[in-house]
């Protein structure tokens, strides 16, 4: 294994409040040392390890994304494991989390292998999200021991919500027992049929159907009035509801009052929906066409105030790239979803840090140890002693512009093509492995 | 009582960026692709002949690349586009037939029909061959379409056969938009899901002018050079099933525009609260008699069975409540002229009385169809350049 020396950064880890200059050392896929400038030279020079000037740079440890469409098995024309984690390397990434909803749905343990196997040639740690029911049809829990045996880091049926109160009620009592998390994708499918937008003035002009807040929040509700239920038997006791991809101000209220009450109930904010209304869908733009909605930009503050007040754990991209002649095609007919890896970290510094002047730390927080935290990804989202070796560079000060031409996903639906965004990453290091370097590509 | 409602002539011009309202993300303009294979792909006479037809390979979405002679949406239209489309339809009335199929002789255009219809589909093919044009019909049941051939391959291939200008009529909101970047042709739009129908506004339009000439005297018909005051003191209702019309949209998008107000009326369940948002001078009155009491115009819309999905209407109560009957008629709007744009629901939203009485414009506003047509045809087809002679050249 390479040992590695960063050298002359200025180091940011919000899971230890550590924000100065810091030299960080790399040993067989561990942080092995972290030290004032200078004082690991000697070390380096003994073990001969290859050093990477990163003054100027901030040096963090790698982001987690705990929401992504990886689209394997099944649909390798729009992503495969290998191109979605070349991307999320591209996007500082070094951890994700690929929802079940693939061809055929990852409710076993052999798909839920499969996908972590070296063959897929991943470049970042892929963690599967293992399906909630069998075939995510809602009807019966799948084996969540053995799921998490083989790798499973939560269970769901993102874009198939469990309606069934009964079913939910008994998904989240099981996971419970083994503490796994069950995450959420909240919407009332019985209210949202042949919906393509948010419910409001602007699908009335534009002649579409839309999807109510009501129908997030209702789903919100519903689950945790059944999380409180459960905390009341013993069973319930780690019982932990997470919301994937909230984006009403109601829904928000909902988990905030959660919180209040003690409740073990976790979200995530879309950099797309805090960046973001459903105005951006303009002449029907099917790149602004995802499930949950572009919202209102009432919904889009409150979305950047429970950010700020510390109700949103975790900013998670929903990844979901879709091939070209899917996206193509009239607004109705076209499939939900944008991708989002490489976005993440400039559209979150632009409007949390530099519109909203949230703390870099913090921002970082919610892009790499909060959401570890929320999934228990152990040693991930943090450069302490022992920690695996996942580290981001990325310039803090000057901009650069997204082309979604230069991707390195498979696919190209993303509306914020030709954006200018701070960040630019330099380089991601996944487990001690340079996974991507683009020191060449700029002056 | 003359209503006064000033709109301004700006408003009209079309947004091409409609990407962010946060700030930081302006939108570049987008680039032609650069990869030299892709470039060969393209046959170099289409590339000669249509400058919009630069294929895009990096999104699916590529804003500002329609054809100027479309007629997607009435908002697209400034009060200027307006006043030139009823000035040509009147030059065209008036002209003699024999001149009239010159005009056009031999120009392409296809008729591309995924959803039924009689009166535009004929109103559009009737005043295409008026025009000297070949007309060629391509409807969903009878094509590749039913093979799953997307509206994407189906405009370019009729633009490989030739087509210049495409009619679409299609079950989808906003599928002129995708028809109009794939074959950067000029797209009429017939029709598209609940959005828009703006033949049917400026039809409707030119039948209300008929009526109610503009206050500068002259008749409306002969110089119609539309204002922002024209159909000052006009009120339009327009009372039904809102929620999936797209004649209620392009009328309420384009009439307030001259001065008229707009009133939307119809039952909660299909005329939501914030239809009223639509635009300036659009506002909703839920009782019929108060509406038809301020109306000069009316226009009565079908409930559109084939769109409710899931929504349940209790007939009996709606009749009770919206049916346009002679009583009515005469009790609250006896001088209001009656529109609909048809299909007519004979007993439903309209009584025969009434659709075949003397306040009826439902014939008039037929005829008025197939002029403004001819002027939407000759709008579109005057902007393309003319066919054959440099593409031909070319191979």
């Amino acid at each position: 294994m390479t040992t590695i020396l960063i050298q002359g950064g200025h180091l940011v880890d919000s899971s230890t409040g550590m924000d100065a200059r810091r030299d960080l050392f790399l040993r067989d896929g561990r942080v092995a040392a972290l030290d004032l400038p200078g004082k690991l030279d000697a070390l380096a020079k003994k073990e001969k390890a290859e050093i990477i000037d990163a003054s100027g740079l901030i040096v963090a440890p790698g982001l987690v994304d705990i929401h992504v469409h990886l689209r394997e098995p099944g649909q390798g024309y729009k992503e495969t494991i290998a191109s979605g984690t070349r991307a999320a390397a591209a996007g500082g990434f070094t951890s994700v989390c690929a929802m079940p909803n693939t061809i055929p749905v990852n409710d076993t343990v052999e798909t839920t292998r499969w996908m972590q196997s070296p063959e897929r040639e991943a470049v970042a740690r892929v963690f599967p999200i293992a399906a909630a029911t069998l075939g995510s049809r809602g009807e019966a829990i799948a084996d969540y021991k053995a799921l998490q045996a083989a790798g499973a880091v939560a269970v769901s049926d993102d874009g198939k919500p469990i309606l069934e109160d009964s079913i939910m009620f008994e998904a989240l009592a099981q996971a419970a027992r083994i503490g796994l998390p069950v995450i959420q994708h909240a919407e009332d499918t019985r209210l949202t049929q042949g919906a393509s937008m948010h419910a409001g003035a602007l699908a009335f002009r534009l002649g579409l159907r839309g999807m109510s807040a009501e129908a997030e929040s209702g789903i919100v509700e519903r689950d945790i009035e059944l999380l409180a239920r459960l905390r009341k038997t013993d069973a319930g006791s780690h019982a932990h509801l997470h919301v994937a991809h909230l984006s009403t101000a109601q829904a928000l209220e909902a988990v905030r009052k959660a919180k209040r009450s003690g409740l073990r109930v976790t979200c995530e904010v879309t950099p797309h929906h805090f960046a973001l209304t459903e105005e951006a869908i303009g002449d029907y733009n099917t790149d602004a066409k995802m499930s949950p909605p572009l919202r209102s930009e009432e919904d889009r503050l409150a979305l950047i105030g429970g950010i700020l007040d510390g109700t949103v754990d975790a900013i998670a991209t929903d990844h979901a790239p879709h091939a070209l002649h899917e996206k193509e095609q009239e607004f109705e007919r076209a499939p939900n979803g944008i991708i989002g890896l490489e976005t993440a970290l400039g559209l979150s510094l632009l409007v949390l840090h530099r519109q909203r002047q949230m703390p870099l730390a913090r921002v970082l927080a919610l892009l790499s140890s909060q959401p570890a935290q929320v999934l228990h990804l152990k040693h991930r989202g943090s450069l302490v002693v022992g920690s695996f070796a996942d580290v981001v560079l990325f310039r803090a000060n000057g901009d650069w512009q997204f082309r979604v031409s230069e991707s390195k996903s498979k696919s190209r639906n993303s509306p914020f093509d030709g954006w200018r965004l701070p960040g630019r990453i330099l380089m991601t290091i996944s487990e001690g492995r340079i996974v991507h370097d683009a020191r060449g590509t700029i002056k | 009582m003359p209503i006064q409602r000033k709109t301004s002539a700006k408003k009209a011009i079309r947004k091409t960026h409609p990407a962010s309202q946060t700030g930081g993300g302006a939108r570049s303009s987008h680039s032609s692709p650069k990869n030299p294979s892709l470039i060969l792909l393209e046959d170099p006479a289409l590339r000669s002949r249509n400058t919009f037809a630069t294929p895009q390979f990096h999104s699916a979405f590529s804003p500002g690349f329609l054809h100027p002679g479309s007629s997607i949406s009435v908002s697209h239209f400034t009060l200027q586009d307006v006043s030139r489309i009823l000035e040509e339809a009147s030059e065209l009335e008036a002209m003699p037939v024999f001149r009239r199929a010159q005009r056009f002789a031999k120009r392409r255009v296809a008729l591309l029909f995924y959803e039924s219809s009689t009166r535009t589909r004929t109103s559009f093919e009737l005043a295409a061959k008026s025009l000297g044009a070949d007309t060629v019909l391509v409807s969903a049941l009878s094509s590749s379409i039913e093979k799953g051939e997307s509206l994407k391959d189906t405009g370019i291939t009729l633009r490989s056969l030739g087509a210049e200008c495409i009619i679409l009529r299609h079950p989808n909101s906003g599928a002129p938009y995708v028809l109009g970047r794939a074959t950067g042709l000029p797209i009429l739009n017939a029709g598209d899901g609940s959005h828009e129908h703006p033949s049917q506004a400026l039809l409707d339009l030119r039948t209300i002018l008929a009526h109610f000439p503009a206050d500068n005297g002259t008749a409306a018909r002969r110089k119609p050079s539309i204002t922002d005051r024209t159909l000052d003191g006009i009120t339009v209702t327009i009372v039904g099933d809102i929620l999936h019309s797209r004649v209620a949209r392009s009328n309420a998008l384009l009439l307030p525009r001259l001065g008229a107000r707009v009133l939307f009326c119809g039952p909660e369940m299909l005329l939501p609260g914030f239809a009223a948002n639509i635009g300036p001078g659009v506002e909703i009155e839920r009782s019929f008699e108060r509406a038809l009491r301020l109306s000069n115009v009316v226009i009565m819309l079908r409930i559109q069975k084939e769109r409710l999905s899931g929504l349940q209407i209790d007939l009996e109560d709606y009749m009770e409540q919206y049916q346009l009957h002679m009583e009515r008629l005469a009790a609250y709007a006896p001088t209001a002229m009656i529109l609909h744009p048809g299909p007519m629901i004979r007993g439903l939203e309209i009584t025969s009385e009434v659709a075949d009485g003397p306040n009826s414009a439902v014939a008039e506003q037929v005829y008025h169809g197939s002029i403004i047509r001819m002027a939407l045809l000759a709008r579109a087809l005057d902007a393309s350049p003319k066919k054959n002679e440099q593409s031909s050249r070319h191979r």
